[in-house]
């Protein structure tokens, strides 16, 4: 039965660890800005392939 | 094209619209802007928003200060080597193409390497190779493609700003626990005598002990702080029973666990301490993009371009003008300081300072404010004092502006809390008495477990749910309050003192009035069109009065700045413009600012502009007059005074020329008369009242332009809705009210078992959560329906 020990340590530590992780992740800012990434995250990432068909699309309007 | 829009900014092109690739353009400078993302591959701005853009604005020499290293260090957050990093507020900021394409400005100068919009605040972080571009070439490319960053005085002084995140860390660590330490109570709440849990128990309970040290010694340290505080000055505020049922749930477990009595209520006493910082963390609404503690420093720029007596110009700081000095103001300049006109025709627009939104004219030798704009080309000034002394900066050395509002006022909460504290240790010396004779063994145990049991979480978070959630609904509907405690004291006010200028009248429009001789059609035809040349804010207001007429082309079209418009047309010759320009044979002094016309040197009579007040002004005040007393406290002359009595009820006390310094005495006098004072204002010069005020409200037309440092802002558009929102913060004291009874239905009960001496720590651990819980689904929905109504 002293597995027991095992398994609290385990369980201690799973969530020390995600304690540190979200210590972590407040201090480097991530929740001082919370609409900019939602927004950022449907951006594509180049452009000059899309300007084509930009064009084309603002000519049939 | 359908619609003749801008397709960069989405004004109305007029009849006047350059056409580029198939787009229409209101100006040469949105074409332009067009032309950058075009040569850059990043139309793809335009997909993403209709007209998302700003039309960009004259700025030859504006940013020439940002190549003073003193103010680079100043704005600069980082600087290194080679790597600078700034961050700029920009208003314009408003829709994902805004981000979009602030995001992407490497694309338009590769020495940025990086830049972050941060939505909310309306900031954009740009990192730039300060050895190849620098700061104000970084300004520029902002202003040249519409999204001019806004600097001012305030970026100055502020320097590096610090975030605070103390209150996530300890609901954070507050979570931590109150989660791990309900795991390893469960064993415990079944009383299952199992063998092998009898056997781990103290391990199980020492390591609930452990975890409980962090919570209370740093998540709730705030509320012994508090209480302690609170006791010294002779008050029992809340925090003194929640600091007392958290000492002593803590010191009883821990001897029970000591001695192994039982298993102490570290469940409860995390659960209580997690939901308290909920309510904190909930309370706290804040809108990033407002501020509320806006002084002059933010109206005023960073730097001025000084002229040297050799003639050479360069600019200096503005904290650095001394007297005597030659200042250059361009146009759409800030005055930063009082001083002489020495050259140049001046047209100051005061609005900033007074509300007043015509602009005056100066000539050489006339005394210029500081906070006036210029409007009307460049001109020179000598400054007769420092920015410090300068009579409207003056005005922010009063005490008012360094005094706490919060403090000297009891909330609700507070009030309610000094009657429990004394009821709940009543109760808990008799029923220690009584057990006393009955059975001594047990008089510790109900002492401590009525302590523990009536710690008054759930009144605790009555208000803080309340009041956020109000925070919300009011932000909602464009009303942005500064902080929970602004509504309780909104719901308190019983005078109301509104300023005129910019408050109960608009700026945008006004009312012209004709008096003279009739004109005939032609003439009619003429003024309208000469008008319509014309750029001045009078004409302006003044073609979109007058009825339509026909589109002719005139013979001969002549604006004389400053003073009027000269026009003529087949046999028609018209002069439009100040008395004298026009030649106004009888000059009487009127208050109200006139436009004058005459026709081929005859005079013919002249245009009165009248304010023209808010839309539902008159409903507003009839509405508010059976319950607080009405004031209007105006800067203005009493040019106004039969209009307004017209329109307001007869019980509204007038009063006009006010200086800020006096609508701040006059607000003390009545607060020392036992007044609790509403005031609304909108300008730079109802700042002291608005600070000296119990509830200082700025209106502004637009939220993202400045208003002077108060505790809510009001949208414009929804000045009409004052009362309702007045009655709605009314309604949440009565909520709280209910919520009070509501959670002292659960005290009873727990007291019941607490003062009988049967409180197991699984009822506790219950009772807690579940009365804190519905304390928050009541004052939540009874909020949210309150909120409905506003409509």
């Amino acid at each position: 039965m002293s597995v027991i020990y095992i398994l609290l340590s385990v369980s201690v530590v799973l969530g020390v660890t995600f304690f540190v992780i979200f210590l972590m992740s407040v201090r480097s800012g991530q929740y001082d800005d919370d609409y900019t990434p939602s927004v950022r995250m449907l951006f594509e990432d180049e452009l000059v392939k899309e300007q084509t068909d930009t064009i084309k699309q603002t000519k049939t309007d | 094209m359908e619609n003749n829009n801008c397709f960069h900014c989405g004004d109305d092109c007029g009849n006047h619209s350059i056409s580029f690739q198939e787009k229409s353009f209101c100006c040469n400078g949105c074409k332009t802007v067009f032309e950058i993302f075009n040569e850059n591959h990043l139309t793809c701005y335009y997909n993403m928003q209709n007209s998302p853009g700003a039309i960009p604005k004259e700025i030859e020499g504006k940013y020439d200060f940002l190549a003073q290293e003193n103010i680079i260090e100043k704005l600069t957050e980082f600087r290194g080597d080679s790597i600078e990093i700034a961050t700029l507020y920009i208003p314009h900021i408003h829709c994902s193409s805004c981000i979009w394409i602030l995001e992407n400005l490497n694309k338009l100068n590769p020495n940025i390497s990086d830049s972050q919009v941060n939505f909310g605040k309306k900031t954009v972080r740009v990192t730039y190779n300060s050895e190849t571009t620098n700061l104000k070439s970084v300004v520029l490319l902002l202003s040249s493609i519409g999204y001019e960053p806004y600097i001012s005085l305030d970026d100055f002084n502020s320097g590096k700003k610090h975030i605070n995140r103390t209150l996530i860390y300890k609901l954070g660590v507050a979570g931590f626990g109150f989660g791990n330490i309900m795991f390893l109570s469960f064993p415990e709440y079944f009383e299952v005598n199992e063998f092998w849990l009898e056997q781990y128990k103290p391990l199980f309970r020492w390591l609930m002990f452990a975890m409980s040290l962090p919570i209370v010694f740093y998540s709730a340290q705030d509320y012994f702080i508090s209480a302690f505080k609170g006791l010294k000055a002779k008050m029992l505020n809340i925090d003194v029973p929640i600091a007392l049922g958290v000492s002593v749930l803590f010191i009883r477990s821990t001897i029970e666990i000591m001695l192994d009595i039982g298993s102490g209520f570290f469940d409860s006493l995390a659960g209580l301490i997690f939901f308290l910082l909920v309510g904190k963390f909930f309370q706290q609404k804040t809108y990033e993009f407002l501020s509320f503690e806006r002084d002059y420093k933010s109206y005023f720029p960073i730097a001025i371009t000084k002229i040297n007596k050799d003639g050479s110009e360069n600019s200096i700081q503005v904290y650095d003008i001394e007297k005597g000095d030659r200042i250059l103001i361009r146009n759409e300049e800030l005055i930063p300081v009082d001083g002489i006109l020495i050259n140049g025709k001046a047209k100051i627009d005061y609005s900033f300072v007074t509300g007043e939104s015509q602009a005056v004219s100066k000539d050489s030798g006339d005394k210029l404010f500081a906070g006036g704009k210029q409007t009307n080309g460049v001109i020179e000034m000598e400054a007769l004092k420092s920015v410090e002394q300068s009579y409207l900066t003056q005005l922010w050395s009063n005490d008012v502006f360094n005094k706490n509002k919060e403090e000297g006022f009891t909330s609700i909460t507070n009030t309610i809390s000094k009657h429990f504290t004394i009821t709940l240790l009543t109760i808990a010396f008799l029923a220690t008495a009584f057990w006393l004779f009955m059975d001594p063994s047990k008089a510790m145990n109900v002492f401590t477990a009525v302590l523990i049991i009536a710690c008054p979480c759930a009144i605790a978070l009555s208000a803080p749910f309340t009041f956020g959630n109000m925070l919300r609904i009011f932000g909602k509907r464009k009303f942005y309050v500064k902080n929970a405690s602004v509504i309780e004291q909104l719901a308190a006010i019983n005078t109301i003192i509104f300023d005129k200028t910019g408050t109960i009248t608009s700026n945008k429009d006004s009312n012209a009035e004709y008096d003279g001789d009739l004109l005939s059609d032609s003439e009619n035809l003429v003024l309208k069109n000469s008008l319509r040349g014309s750029n001045h804010p009078l004409s302006r207001t003044l073609y979109n009065i007058l009825q339509e007429n026909n589109i002719i082309t005139l013979d001969a079209f002549e604006e004389h700045i400053g003073k009027g418009i000269e026009a003529k047309h087949d046999a028609v010759n018209m002069k439009i413009g100040s008395a004298s320009f026009v030649g106004n044979p009888n000059r009487s002094t009127v208050l109200n600012t006139t436009v004058h016309v005459s026709s081929n040197n005859v005079y013919k009579g002249k245009f009165t502009f009248y304010n023209s007040y808010r839309k539902g002004v008159s409903k507003l005040f009839n509405k508010l007059k059976q319950q607080f007393d009405l004031v209007i406290l105006s800067g203005d002359n009493e040019g106004e005074l039969e209009n307004l009595k017209k329109l307001l009820p007869t019980k509204t006390k007038l009063i006009f020329n006010q200086k800020p310094e006096e609508k701040l005495e006059y607000i003390k006098f009545h607060q020392s008369e036992g007044a609790k004072v509403l005031m609304i204002g909108d300008g730079l010069n109802d700042a002291g009242a608005l600070a000296q005020s119990n509830v200082g409200i700025a209106i502004s037309e637009d939220v993202n332009v400045f208003s002077p440092a108060c505790d809510a802002i009001l949208d414009a558009s929804k000045f009409e809705q004052l009362y309702s929102f007045i009655s709605a913060s009314k309604s949440a004291i009565k909520i709280i009210k209910w919520s009070f009874v509501l959670s002292f239905f659960y005290n009873i009960i727990g007291l019941y078992f607490a003062v009988t001496g049967q409180l197991e720590p699984v009822i506790a651990a219950i009772l807690m959560p579940l009365s804190s819980i519905s304390i928050v689904v009541f004052t939540t929905v009874a909020t949210n329906i309150l909120g409905n109504q506003l409509e």
